[in-house]
């Protein structure tokens, strides 16, 4: 029986090995169940989140820019569609410069436009789009969209693009809205997501800038399921997100058009204010830029040219521009003295031509003198003797504690960015600044409005709107948000003597409207609309002696950067002041005084739009109605 | 010398076999397939087509090759044995010689609507050819070193053709399901160790000269997918996340995100078992794994209840095959290996793999049902 022996042994070899098998068997599988419950027991919830990252896309839906309004609902900036196209380089089949390729048989793309798409992605992450072209004709847009199923990795999308009916009449007032700079990611503190969104546009400047968080709106979101490809699903859910805020403006675009117009050839900035409320109701700078343009981004021959103009089109000049006040600030010295009683109302000095202090003559504008005046006909015949007087007396102490108070020396505060403050002297500045004290004789220049007084177009307005009101007003430029009004408290009263605040409107209603007074000429010859003033010429060069005895030129015979600035501040009706107004025109100070006569026109036509009895402004909210 | 008496047991008719058929087992696999259907139901959305219908028509088909197979006397696959080795190798050498010649890499051959996986027809081919050789040799002799060369040859020979294809999973499928057979006939542990140590060595040197870079690439990936995560490393990472996510009771049938938004790759085919994770959960998974093991073990006991031992190594081949192609896809799938490529069997997706695991089964019914029968040692079968 060997071979059953042999046998046996074979077999029982066989069973020992197959359970030995069997038990490997086991292992494995116990091996592959310890893994299972790890994957799924363990680590189950991390994995199920990452499955809800794989499936779930968060979409965001930028919102719709509230539009900029002007007081009486005139759209200033409106949003309107903007037909776009993008490519994801994850989503091309073949790269993306065949994708850019095929792209440009559907609509015209310049050879430009392709190096840059192709750029782009070359540094970005695969899922992102890229912004290939964008306002679109609809024509363009549609043909796209029908050559869609063979174009691998392009998105057609409708944006929103920002127009500005009225480019540059108000360039500086609303600003313009541009693509997001690294810079404005950094200091997205609100950690806003639409910032991140290709082609999403912030405000730069102006009212876009300043109330950009309103105007802006919030994101919505919208959660889709995608597949591995991208491709959505389904919506899981959507949240629309909110429209931004419609910004109503004091502003009336008439009277900004107006303005603009007549100024539009000189490099001059202007303001009208409402004396009571302290709301804006123009504010020209001139000339200005197209906003759309920076919109859709300004090529290098604009920019040249905007930055390279003598007529500086980039610098807000109502705001920013820096000029000393001339004549207009002799309203300042007088309210100042009549206040602090170092002169009364019939207090009289005599003009000869000329003022000496010590060694040195101090000249009035008139050869040969005005003779003897009271405070009155100082500023309607605006005589300089009689204030280098009138500062001599006062001081600089008192001047400039005056000009201060009537908004001059410091931003007046207005909503917007990049204002400056104008620039009011004082001993203790003199001091640090020079290393050497105040000097008498720079008394008498800061008296007529000249030497280091400087200020802006906007803060000459709020001081012919104190002036004129009495009251201590701040210009404002945005009236409300959406239907919101944007509550202010009423002013205060100006910290001057009613009397003396009374004595200088008079003397600046005798200058623009009796025989003699340097805007006589310019008059509103209606009663009802009469207005008062203040004429300014600051100069921008050194008039020798000798010229003064040859004789001073003609503005109008030196080169346009040589020619004075002419100024006016006004306010009108002369009885019961309701607008102010001041104007400034760079080089412009002509015997045609045309910022004289453009602020007499702009002053009729602001009251005369009040008599249409459209002042029936803003947005109308359920409060209002049941008023 | 004692005589050994062999007796002829009565030819038995087609309706007694039918009876000795294991049908449990038949229950048993015809489960998991169904498993395997409402998964690629579901991998399609919800749609029989154009996996689950497909799929079943082949099981369909499938099983009747089973039950065929089974009830054909195992002397005669005996038989059959070494020309179905040699007609599987010369498929296989042919295939590889049209790639040479200019088809590139590949691992079929074209007959009219079907294609033919020499590959697939060897893993049976060689444990058959196998089991009949190594059935004629004692414990003692398969050890020595005349008689070893055969078998070593006969595997060597599909591996060496089946890794110039190249299909790495396929390879190792058929080197491990060898050695376990040579194990199993009893080569001494004088042979295993050495051999066991020289495999440690010869792995490194192997991935120095012997891969192909797709191949190192595989194995790189899998070694750290988190390095390329929506490149060659997607597959495992999302394997993961499609098993993982399925926590304890799964997200329900049809209701799997991976695999419906196409985030699994190839979920019809290798990677179908994360569905079974992601849509029934670790209890889904375990009960699959249950219903495996529970086959696995049907096979070692047929095998032990086997008289022959051609049909004791039969029944163990197709059964270690069965089990090694549950391994390496478990582990795969698991993150735990490479991905070789390699189906889950019954539930994957594709019509030679699931003839070739039917043809197996009917194998292993074959010796089931002719579990009485003693072959001879010297016997070649029946022819």
């Amino acid at each position: 029986m060997a071979f059953e022996g042999k046998h046996k042994t074979r077999y029982a070899t066989f069973s020992r090995r197959t359970l030995l098998l069997g038990g490997g068997m086991a292992a494995v599988f116990s091996v592959l169940a310890g893994r299972l419950y790890q994957l799924q027991i363990v680590d189950g919830d991390r994995y199920l989140t990452e499955a809800e990252e794989n499936r779930i896309n968060f979409k965001l839906l930028a919102p719709q820019r509230g539009r900029i309004l002007d007081r009486f609902g005139v759209a200033l900036a409106n949003s309107r569609r903007n037909y776009r196209v993008l490519i994801v380089p994850e989503q091309t089949r073949g790269g993306v410069a065949a994708a850019v390729d095929a792209l440009a048989e559907a609509i015209p793309l310049t050879d430009r436009v392709k190096l840059r798409v192709i750029g782009e992605a070359r540094g970005a992450k695969g899922f992102m789009p890229i912004l290939v072209a964008e306002n679109l004709s609809w024509d363009d847009f549609a043909r796209l969209n029908l050559d869609l199923p063979y174009l691998s990795g392009v998105q057609p999308d409708v944006g929103e693009t920002r127009d500005y009916p009225y480019a540059e009449e108000f360039s500086h007032v609303l600003g313009y809205v541009a693509a997001v700079s690294p810079d404005d990611k950094q200091k997205n503190s609100s950690g806003d997501p639409l910032l991140d969104l290709p082609g999403f546009r912030i405000g730069k400047r102006g009212v876009e800038k300043a109330f950009d968080g309103e105007i802006r709106g919030h994101a919505g979101a919208s959660r889709v399921e995608v597949n591995a490809y991208g491709r959505v699903i389904r919506e899981l859910d959507h949240e629309p997100g909110r429209q931004g805020e419609d910004v109503y403006l004091t502003i009336d675009r008439e009277l900004q058009g107006f303005l603009y117009d007549r100024l539009k050839d000189e490099s001059a900035g202007a303001a009208v204010m409402d004396v009571d409320t302290g709301d804006l109701l123009a504010l020209v700078s001139t000339p200005g830029f197209d906003p759309n343009a920076f919109n859709v981004g300004v090529t290098p021959d604009q920019w040249k040219e905007l930055t390279e103009s003598d007529h500086k089109p980039l610098i807000n000049k109502p705001l920013a521009g820096f000029y000393p006040p001339g004549s207009t600030f002799k309203t300042v010295t007088a309210l100042a003295a009549l206040d602090a009683g170092v002169i009364e109302p019939d207090t009289i000095f005599h003009c000869a031509g000329q003022f000496e202090l010590g060694s040195h003559a101090f000249h009035c504008w008139k050869k040969g003198g005005h003779g003897a005046l009271n405070v009155r006909q100082g500023i309607k015949y605006s005589c300089d003797c009689f204030f280098y007087q009138v500062a001599l007396k006062l001081g600089i102490d008192g001047l400039q504690e005056a000009a201060r108070k009537l908004g001059l020396g410091a931003p007046t505060g207005i909503e917007i960015p990049g204002e400056r403050g104008g620039f009011i002297p004082d001993r203790v500045w003199k001091q640090k600044t020079f290393k050497e004290p105040w000097q008498l004789g720079e008394t008498l220049v800061a008296g007529i409005g000249q030497g280091y007084v400087l200020a802006t177009p906007l803060q000459l307005c709020v001081l012919a709107a104190r002036l004129a009101g009495g009251k201590q007003v701040t210009p404002r430029l945005v009236h409300s948000l959406g239907a919101q009004r944007l509550a202010r408290p009423d002013p205060e009263p100006l910290p001057f003597s009613t009397d003396a605040l009374d004595e200088v409107r008079q003397a600046m209603i005798a200058v623009a409207n009796e025989p003699g007074g340097t805007a006589y000429a310019w008059r509103i010859a209606d009663p009802a609309f009469a207005m008062g003033g203040k004429t300014g010429t600051a100069q921008v060069r050194v008039i020798s002696a000798e010229e003064r005895v040859t004789g001073v030129r003609n503005n109008a015979s030196l080169p346009w950067k040589l020619r004075d600035h002419g100024l006016f501040i006004a306010f009108a009706p002369a009885d019961k002041p309701r607008y102010a107004c001041a104007v400034v025109i760079e080089h412009g100070g002509l015997d045609s005084h045309p910022q004289v006569s453009l602020a007499r026109d702009a002053l009729l036509l602001a009251q005369q739009r009040d008599i249409l009895g459209r002042r029936t402004a803003y947005p109308v909210n359920s409060a209002d109605a049941s008023l | 010398m004692s005589v050994h008496v062999y007796r002829e047991p009565p030819s038995a008719s087609i309706r007694q076999k039918l009876v000795q058929i294991d049908w449990p087992l038949i229950g048993l696999i015809a489960l998991i397939a169904c498993t395997g259907f409402a998964m690629l139901y579901s991998a399609a959305g919800g749609s029989f087509s154009p996996w689950a219908g497909r799929q079943m028509l082949r099981f369909v088909i499938g099983f009747f090759i089973l039950v065929a197979v089974g009830c054909v006397d195992l002397r005669v696959w005996m038989g059959l044995a070494y020309p179905a080795y040699a007609f599987s190798l010369l498929l296989l050498v042919a295939v590889e010689v049209a790639g040479r010649v200019g088809l590139g890499a590949q691992r079929w051959i074209e007959l009219g609507p079907l294609q033919l996986q020499p590959s697939e027809l060897m893993k049976i081919a060689m444990i058959l050819a196998l089991a009949r050789y190594l059935h004629g040799l004692e414990p003692g002799q398969v050890s020595r070193p005349v008689r070893l060369v055969i078998p070593l040859a006969m595997i060597a020979f599909p591996v060496v053709f089946v890794l110039l294809q190249p299909n790495l999973g396929t390879a190792a499928l058929l080197a491990l399901c060898g050695a376990l057979m040579l194990f199993l006939a009893g080569l001494s542990w004088w042979w295993i160790a050495p051999t066991a140590a020289g495999v440690a060595v010869a792995v490194p040197m192997v991935w120095e000269f012997a891969l192909h870079d797709y191949q190192k690439a595989r194995v790189m990936t899998f070694l750290n997918p988190d390095l390329d995560a929506l490149g060659a490393g997607w597959n495992i990472t999302q394997a993961k996340i499609a098993l993982g996510s399925g926590g304890i009771a799964g997200k329900g049938f049809l209701m799997g995100t991976q695999s419906r938004l196409n985030f699994l790759p190839e979920k019809e085919t290798d990677f179908i078992f994360t569905m079974v994770g992601e849509e029934f959960g670790f209890l889904g998974t375990m009960a699959l794994l249950a219903l495996l093991a529970v086959v696995i073990y049907h096979g070692i006991r047929i095998a032990m209840r086997s008289r022959s031992q051609f049909g004791r190594l039969l029944a163990m081949g197709i059964t270690v095959n069965f089990f090694l192609y549950i391994m390496i896809n478990g582990l795969m799938v698991m993150g735990l290996i490479p991905v070789v490529g390699i189906p889950m069997p019954l539930l994957s997706y594709g019509g030679t793999a699931m003839m070739t695991v039917m043809f197996g089964f009917g194998l292993l019914m074959s010796v089931h049902v002719h579990r009485r029968i003693d072959v001879p040692r010297h016997s070649s079968g029946i022819i």
